[in-house]
């Protein structure tokens, strides 16, 4: 069938854009601000957001595991000489399901939003197309021009809809991921210039020069390599986030809505890490060699620092972000330490940190959408009246230490493995970080959940209704089965992943033999 | 023959013709405002048909006048853009010159002449035709700075652009005498010639820095912008608002002439004090800006950050350079006018307001209107994908490849710093809380400027409405 072939032909574009348009009908024609009117905009983000997770499903049906380059490929030209070019391959493809999945999702869990019920959709569905975008862009321009791009409608979302200090907290993220992008750009016209292309998988098979370079007077060891990673690393590590930048995370987390908490932690932060098996590694493997004992101390300071940190957090919300900055440790460790069980275990772990963090900042907003607060100190006791919201709870707090059978225990167990045979020492410390999360995680669930229902104010508190129910049936799911069932994500990541490892070690060994000629 | 050279300059005829007919007219037939009113919308009429039977003009260069004027693709792209951008201002003033009674001929006449002037400036091929279009262009602008006469912040900002004015034209008229003391010849191509036998002397060397000081005047670029926030925040907001577009090509244009047709062969030495304006501009630009309340200023220091960028364009030195800087120069007048008349319409009980406080919860208020406003902003701020971005893309990447990296990280690094500023506004306009609320109603022109340009910012990301294409051709024409 002619018309079949033609959505599949497109089917990359058609998910990327089908938000887009859902937010244009939305823009151009539902006037009124009535409960209706409300009611009419929910629903038709839901039904959007929906038909997009259908339509990617396509993409995955579609998808041959064994094949580890880019596939379902659409190109057309574009100004400047660039190109529009989409298509996924085993380490982006989950990377779309998982936004598509989740953002159905989101929309359910903001049904009790009433202010600008309008333009919220419509920053989410703009949101969403531009996530889709950048992990689907092939052309280098393409990925920076959907990345930045993802700043407006968040920016929007955590100053309009935030919580208290939501000015600041918007601001914050908005001047530190834009500074860091900024210097990726440069980066990117420079290997523009050095590569003539800005085409993804050419740029792959370009090696950029490795000789040294004098810059003010400093020779920089690996020379232009270095120069465009420590870039490239500015944007990414603001995004990820890691130790010492990630303050904006926090700030962010706890003003946004729980809706914008959820899409941050689960979908955005993993740009960096998609970000890092795009560029950094491929691109610059002499650079990334070099530079991974930099990246495995800071990855190492942030599990340990911010598992600390998080371990005296008075704010349920702040202490779920610190827990990413240290989960987002373990995926750096697994990506630099460059062998087949570190980068598959920190896409396993991105992919499960986004069902479970997602999840539990849907639960911190299931209590706060009844308390309006979000102290630890405010509750207590909460099995008493909510049993299905404790056994939610305390499924993901599972998931979240990394117990086995959730997908947690896999992800952190393969970053590890990964580590230990890059480097015995980092992983024997970042291991530690596993039972500090075990303690933070389990005493916040004790604080929230057990104990003695004391608090007058929470003498009538509801347990969760069936919407709130539905929203998590999909992401138990998921963390059950990927917890039992890794090999449904490692079959399909796998050649993928292999293959940049081969073309990795390759480029090092060219890279080493020219030390040794020369 | 001298038909020919007529005919070569036949739309600056025209229009110099057209401004005595109607100064003319307006003495004889009186101050009737429907008169003032009719020449005004005739005189939108003439640039647009100008603009357009300019661009439909066939491709290829024209000389005239012994070689002292060109009419080429660059010429003829910098013309469309003045006289478009003229002619949009223009529309935009009529509602404010009639509510603060100034609709008087002379306006639309005096904006005619200038713009005679700007069109002379960009065709130049002799330091003497350059100098007289500018000061043709400057005198004209030193009056409509000052054309609400009854105010003392008009009549001041007229006063002070005029003797800022009068000591760049003195920098320029001081460079060209030594230009001519050393080459001995006015017209570009005699200088390029010595220029061309090699090394570069002294005195033609200060005569290229006196030039390039008193073109940094013209175009407001730092450390000589010191004129633009008194002169925009001073003069009638239509003024502002043309100030902030037509001659803002006209002297990025004379300057990129100038020195690629003069001191095409001293590449290096221009250079540098082009980049080194550049980087001044948009640093400066972008941090005297988060101080500002008053949305004029803060228009004027953007303005100076903006020029950073186009003249990063032109440091680069090469045809992608003035490709990328009319590129950009295209995407701000476009923002420019939807901006401005965006602040024409900012008004309380018939009181013109500016400062900034005042678009607090505007988004509540009028939905549509801050949305485009926003829309401007981001792309001012030059964030992807708003057309904002590529002009900035397409200057890093000239800056990059002409090996000018330190250029292209501060430039990026100042544009960090001044999206702090644009999104001020959108954060007041969308997370403020709402102040005394902004009655101004919209007339009908203001509103379609203001949404074409943002509309114009959101579908441009296609492919920039075949800008591109243009550019380079008349890049091409200008750098060979």
């Amino acid at each position: 069938m002619v018309e079949w072939a033609l959505v599949v032909n497109n089917i990359l574009s058609l998910v990327t854009f089908l938000p887009l348009i859902g937010a244009s009908v939305l823009l151009v024609f539902l006037r009124g601000n009535d409960p209706a009117a409300q009611l009419n905009a929910k629903r038709l983000a839901l039904f959007v957001t929906s038909a997009t997770f259908l339509a990617s499903l396509v993409i995955l049906a579609e998808f041959d595991p064994l094949d580890p380059g880019f596939q379902m490929v659409e190109e057309r030209a574009w100004l400047g000489g660039l190109s529009y070019k989409v298509g996924v391959d085993g380490i982006s493809v989950l990377f779309v399901m998982l936004t598509t999945f989740l953002m159905p999702l989101v929309i359910g869990a903001s049904w009790g939003v009433t202010h600008r019920v309008k333009e919220y959709m419509v920053a989410f569905l703009l949101l969403e197309t531009l996530m889709v975008g950048v992990f689907v862009a092939l052309d280098m321009i393409l990925f920076y021009f959907f990345f930045e791009a993802g700043l407006i409608p968040m920016f929007l979302i955590v100053g309009i809809w935030g919580g208290k200090d939501r000015i600041y907290a918007a601001f914050k993220f908005f001047l530190y991921t834009l500074l860091g992008s900024l210097l990726m750009l440069v980066a990117m016209v420079a290997m523009y210039m050095d590569a003539g292309t800005t085409d993804i998988s050419r740029l792959l098979d370009h090696r950029f020069a490795t000789e040294p370079l004098v810059v003010l007077g400093f020779t920089v060891v690996g020379g232009m390599q270095t120069l465009l990673w420590l870039a490239f690393f500015a944007s990414f590590a603001v995004k990820l986030p890691m130790w010492p930048v990630h303050t904006w995370l926090p700030d962010a987390h706890v003003q946004a809505p729980t809706a914008g908490s959820v899409v941050l932690a689960a979908i955005l932060l993993k740009l960096g890490g998609y970000g890092f098996l795009r560029f950094s590694l491929p691109m610059f493997p002499v650079a990334s060699d070099l530079l991974s004992d930099f990246v495995f101390t800071l990855s190492v300071i942030a599990i340990v620092y911010t598992s600390l940190v998080a371990m005296v957090q008075e704010d349920m919300k702040k202490l779920i972000a610190y827990s990413s900055v240290a989960h987002m440790g373990f995926v750096t460790l697994g990506i630099f330490a460059a062998n087949q069980q570190g980068i598959d275990g920190a896409i396993f772990q991105m992919l499960s940190h986004g069902f479970i963090s997602g999840a539990l900042f849907l639960v911190v907003g299931v209590i706060y959408d009844r308390m309006h607060t979000r102290e630890i100190e405010a509750y207590g006791g909460l099995v008493v009246r909510m049993p299905a919201f404790a056994l939610v709870f305390m499924l993901f707090t599972m998931g979240n230490v990394g117990l086995p059978g959730t997908s947690g225990f896999v992800g952190e167990f393969l970053t590890l493995a990964g580590a230990f045979q890059a480097n015995t020492a980092v992983a024997f410390v970042a291991t530690t970080g596993v039972i500090l999360s075990a303690a933070y995680a389990l005493w916040l669930y004790r604080r929230v959940v057990f104990g003695d229902l004391i608090k007058e104010s929470l003498r009538h508190i509801k347990d969760m209704d069936a919407r709130e129910k539905v929203l998590f049936a999909p992401l138990i799911a998921a963390t059950l089965v990927l917890g039992v069932y890794p090999s449904l994500v490692l079959d399909l990541i796998g050649p993928s992943t292999s293959n940049l490892l081969d073309g990795y070690a390759a480029a090092l060994d060219a890279a080493t033999t020219e030390l040794a000629a020369n | 023959m001298i038909v020919d050279d007529l005919n070569t300059v036949l739309p600056e005829l025209f229009l110099a013709v057209y401004a005595m007919a109607v100064l003319m007219a307006g003495a004889f037939l009186g101050r009737e405002r429907q008169i003032s009113r009719a020449v005004l919308w005739l005189t939108v009429a003439v640039f647009v048909g100008l603009g357009a039977s300019i661009g439909l003009a066939p491709a290829g260069a024209e000389t005239a006048f012994g070689g002292s004027f060109v009419s080429d693709d660059f010429s003829r792209f910098a013309k469309l853009m003045i006289l478009w951008g003229a002619a949009a201002l223009l529309a935009l003033s009529a509602p404010y010159l009639e509510t603060h009674k100034l609709m008087k001929y002379e306006f639309p006449v005096l904006m005619t002449l200038s713009v005679v002037g700007m069109m002379v400036m960009v065709s130049a091929q002799d330091l003497m035709v350059l100098y007289m279009g500018l000061e043709l262009q400057s005198l004209s602008l030193y009056v409509i700075a000052a054309f609400r006469r009854d105010s003392l912040r008009s009549t001041e900002a007229g006063l002070k652009y005029f003797v800022l004015g009068a000591l760049s034209s003195g920098l320029l008229l001081y460079g060209m005498s030594l230009v001519y003391g050393t080459t001995g010849t006015t017209t570009f191509a005699g200088i390029a010639a010595r220029v061309g036998e090699g090394q570069i002397g002294l005195g033609l060397l200060i005569g290229l820095v006196f030039l390039c000081a008193g073109m940094a005047f013209k175009v407001s670029a730092a450390p000589f912008h010191m004129w633009t926030p008194d002169v925009y925040e001073g003069a009638p907001t239509p003024v502002t608002g043309f100030f902030a577009t037509a001659p803002k090509i006209a002297a990025a244009g004379m300057f990129a002439r100038l020195v690629h047709d003069a001191f095409g062969d001293a590449v290096p030495d221009w250079s540098q004090i082009v980049a080194l304006l550049s980087l001044v501009s948009m640093f400066l630009g972008a941090i005297a800006a988060i101080g500002q309340r008053n949305i004029k200023r803060l228009m004027a220091y953007s303005s100076i950050t903006h020029m950073g960028f186009v003249l990063m364009g032109l440091a680069a030195g090469t045809a992608q350079g003035a490709e990328a800087m009319l590129i950009y120069l295209a995407i701000y007048v476009t923002m420019n006018v939807g901006v401005f008349a965006f602040i024409l319409c900012m008004e309380r009980d018939g009181q013109a307001v500016t400062e900034i406080d005042a678009l607090g919860g505007y988004s509540e208020v009028e939905p549509l209107r801050a949305l485009c406003l926003a829309v401007l902003m981001f792309s001012l701020a030059g964030l992807p994908p708003l057309v904002g971005f590529w002009g900035k893309f397409f200057v890093l990447t000239a800056a990059v490849e002409a090996d000018l990296v330190w250029l292209a990280i501060g430039g990026v690094l100042a544009s960090a710093i001044g999206a702090y500023y644009y999104l001020r506004i959108i954060y007041l306009m969308y997370f403020g809380e709402e102040t005394q609320r902004l009655t101004g109603t919209m007339p009908v022109v203001h509103f379609g400027f203001l949404t074409a340009s943002a509309g114009a910012m959101v579908f441009g990301m296609i492919n920039l409405f075949g800008v591109e294409a243009l550019a380079a051709q008349a890049a091409a024409a200008l750098v060979n």
